[in-house]
C-alpha cells in the first residue's frame, strides 16, 4: 500500500533540520525507551514477522502516521498487533502458550538477527545488467517497492539471491522470492534536470517486468 | 549518547512531519498522554507475563552501551588502513564484519559502499528506518524524519547542503534507498592529510554522519581544502 509511510520523493516537508551528532541522544524521552524495549521484546514471542510490524504502522491514516513521531508510531503499530493476535487472552488461557525470553534469551536473539536470504530453489529470471521496468502495482497489502520507482526503467546491478518475501510475509506466509537490486536514473526519475544522480533499490523478482 | 532515565522530554521528539525542538513547556507538566499509554501498556505486558523486565533492561542495555557507531567507525578505520579487508569489506560485508564480531539484529545482511573521487554515496529508507544497527546503533531522528525520507532520493544535492556537505557537479550521487533486508553502510573517503596514521587515530575522524553519507570524514592534520 502506497500508504503516509511511502515518501520517497513526496514534496512540502521542508528542510531536514538534524540535530548535531555529537549532541543527539540515543532516545529523546523514556516513554521512546520503554515502547522501544517492548517492541522489540514482544516481538522475540514469534507472533509477527517484521514485515507484519512494518505493515500494522503503515496501515493507519496517513494523516495520523505523519502527525505522529516515530516512536508513536511503533506504539500505533504494537496496540493494534496485540489486539488482533489477542496475546493477552491466549496468556490468560494458557500460561505456558510462549515461551517469554529473559535477559539471557534477549541478548542471544539480538546477536543471532533474523537472516532472510533462503536457500536458491529457482532460477533468478533476470541478471545483472538487464533493463527493467518496474510493475505498476496498486494493492492493498504490505509491499516494500515505493511509488516513485513503479513504471520506471532500471538496470540490474546485484542480485542478492532468494530472500523472504514481504508481501507475503506480511500475511504470515513465509516464501522467498529473488532480490535484486536496480540503479534508476535520476533523469528518469525526476526528470532532465536531475543529471548526475541516480537511486538504487532492492527490489523482488515479481515487482519487476520486462520492458516491452 | 544517553539521557537519564528521569529526564521528561514527552514531545522533544515531534512528529515525523514537522520535525520541530521546540518545548515551550515546563517540566512539571502532567505526564503526556503517550507517555500514560506507554505506561499501561508496558504494566500490563509485565501483569500479563508477556515481557520480562530483565529482557527490557538488557534490550535497552544493548543499544545504549553496546552496538553505536563506534563499531562502523573501527570497520571505517580498518579498512582505510588494511588494503586487503577494504577489499574483502567491499566484497563481502557481511562476512567481513562478522569476523570482527559485528553480527546481529538489523545486519543480517550488509553491503558496503565506497565514496571515491567520482562517486558519492548516500543511503536512506524512504518507506521507514532501515538502518545498519550492527555497525551504527539506532538511527537519529533526522534519519527517520519524513524531509530526509522524501527528498534524499529526489534532491540528494539539497539535502546534503542542508549538512553542509557540498558535492561537486561531476561527482556521480549514488542514493541507495534501503528497501529490502540488506543494509548499506557508506565507506567515507580517506581524509588528506593522514599519512601515517595508526587505525585508532583515523577512527577518531569517522563520525556517524560520514558513514550514512550525509557528511564527510573529519578533515587529517594538514587538511588545506
Amino acid at each position: 500500500m502506497n500508504g503516509g509511510h511511502d515518501l520517497g520523493g513526496r514534496q512540502g516537508f521542508g528542510t531536514v533540520n538534524a540535530e548535531p551528532e555529537s549532541e543527539e541522544p540515543l532516545f529523546h524521552a523514556e516513554w521512546e525507551r520503554r515502547i522501544f524495549a517492548l517492541v522489540l521484546a514482544t516481538g522475540m514471542l514469534g507472533q509477527w514477522s517484521i514485515d507484519e510490524s512494518r505493515h500494522a504502522r503503515e496501515r493507519q491514516n496517513p494523516a495520523d502516521y505523519l502527525r505522529h513521531s516515530y516512536y508513536e508510531n511503533w506504539l500505533v503499530g504494537l496496540e493494534k498487533l496485540l489486539e488482533e493476535k489477542d496475546l493477552v487472552a491466549r496468556i490468560e488461557q494458557d500460561a505456558q502458550c510462549f515461551r517469554v525470553p529473559d535477559a539471557a534469551d534477549a541478548r542471544k536473539i539480538l546477536r543471532k538477527g533474523d537472516p532472510t536470504l533462503l536457500p536458491d530453489s529457482t532460477q533468478p529470471r533476470f541478471r545483472s545488467g538487464d533493463r527493467l521496468r518496474v510493475a505498476k502495482r496498486q494493492q492493498a497489502g504490505h509491499t516494500r517497492v515505493p511509488t516513485y520507482v513503479q513504471g520506471a526503467n532500471g538496470t540490474v546491478v546485484n542480485h542478492y539471491g532468494t530472500h523472504i518475501y514481504p508481501d507475503q510475509n506480511a500475511t504470515g506466509q513465509r516464501a522467498g522470492a529473488h532480490l535484486y537490486c536496480l540503479r534508476f536514473e535520476g533523469s528518469e526519475l525526476w526528470g532532465s534536470e536531475s543529471f548526475s544522480q541516480s537511486v538504487y533499490v532492492d527490489l523482488w523478482e515479481p515487482y519487476l517486468e520486462e520492458i516491452r | 549518547m544517553t539521557v537519564s532515565p528521569s529526564r521528561k522530554q514527552p514531545d522533544a521528539e515531534s512528529s515525523l512531519s514537522t520535525m520541530s525542538h521546540e518545548h515551550d513547556h515546563d517540566h512539571t507538566d502532567p505526564p503526556s498522554d503517550i507517555e500514560l499509554r506507554v505506561k499501561a501498556l508496558e504494566s500490563l505486558l509485565l501483569e500479563k507475563g508477556l515481557v520480562k523486565q530483565d529482557a527490557l533492561n538488557a534490550i535497552i542495555e544493548t543499544y545504549e552501551h553496546q552496538v553505536g557507531p563506534k563499531n562502523g567507525a573501527h570497520v571505517v578505520a580498518k579498512a582505510w588502513s588494511d588494503l586487503p579487508f577494504k577489499q574483502a569489506l567491499l566484497e563481502n560485508a557481511t562476512a567481513t564484519v562478522a569476523d570482527l564480531g559485528y553480527v546481529g539484529r538489523q545486519g543480517e545482511h550488509l553491503t558496503v559502499v565506497e565514496n571515491t573521487l567520482d562517486i558519492h554515496n548516500l543511503v536512506v529508507c524512504t518507506l521507514c528506518s532501515c538502518y545498519p544497527w550492527t555497525l551504527l546503533g539506532l538511527p537519529p531522528v533526522w534519519y527517520k524524519s519524513a524531509p530526509y525520507r522524501a527528498r534524499a532520493v529526489s534532491e540528494p544535492r539539497a539535502v546534503l547542503y542542508e549538512f553542509g556537505t557540498v558535492v561537486p557537479e561531476h561527482k556521480d550521487i549514488r542514493v541507495w534507498d534501503s528497501t529490502s533486508e540488506m543494509r548499506y553502510l557508506v565507506l567515507p573517503e580517506r581524509p588528506a592529510g593522514t599519512k601515517g596514521w595508526s587505525e585508532s587515530q583515523l577512527q577518531a575522524l569517522v563520525t556517524r554522519n560520514s558513514m550514512i553519507g550525509v557528511e564527510l570524514a573529519r578533515p587529517g592534520a594538514e587538511e588545506v581544502k
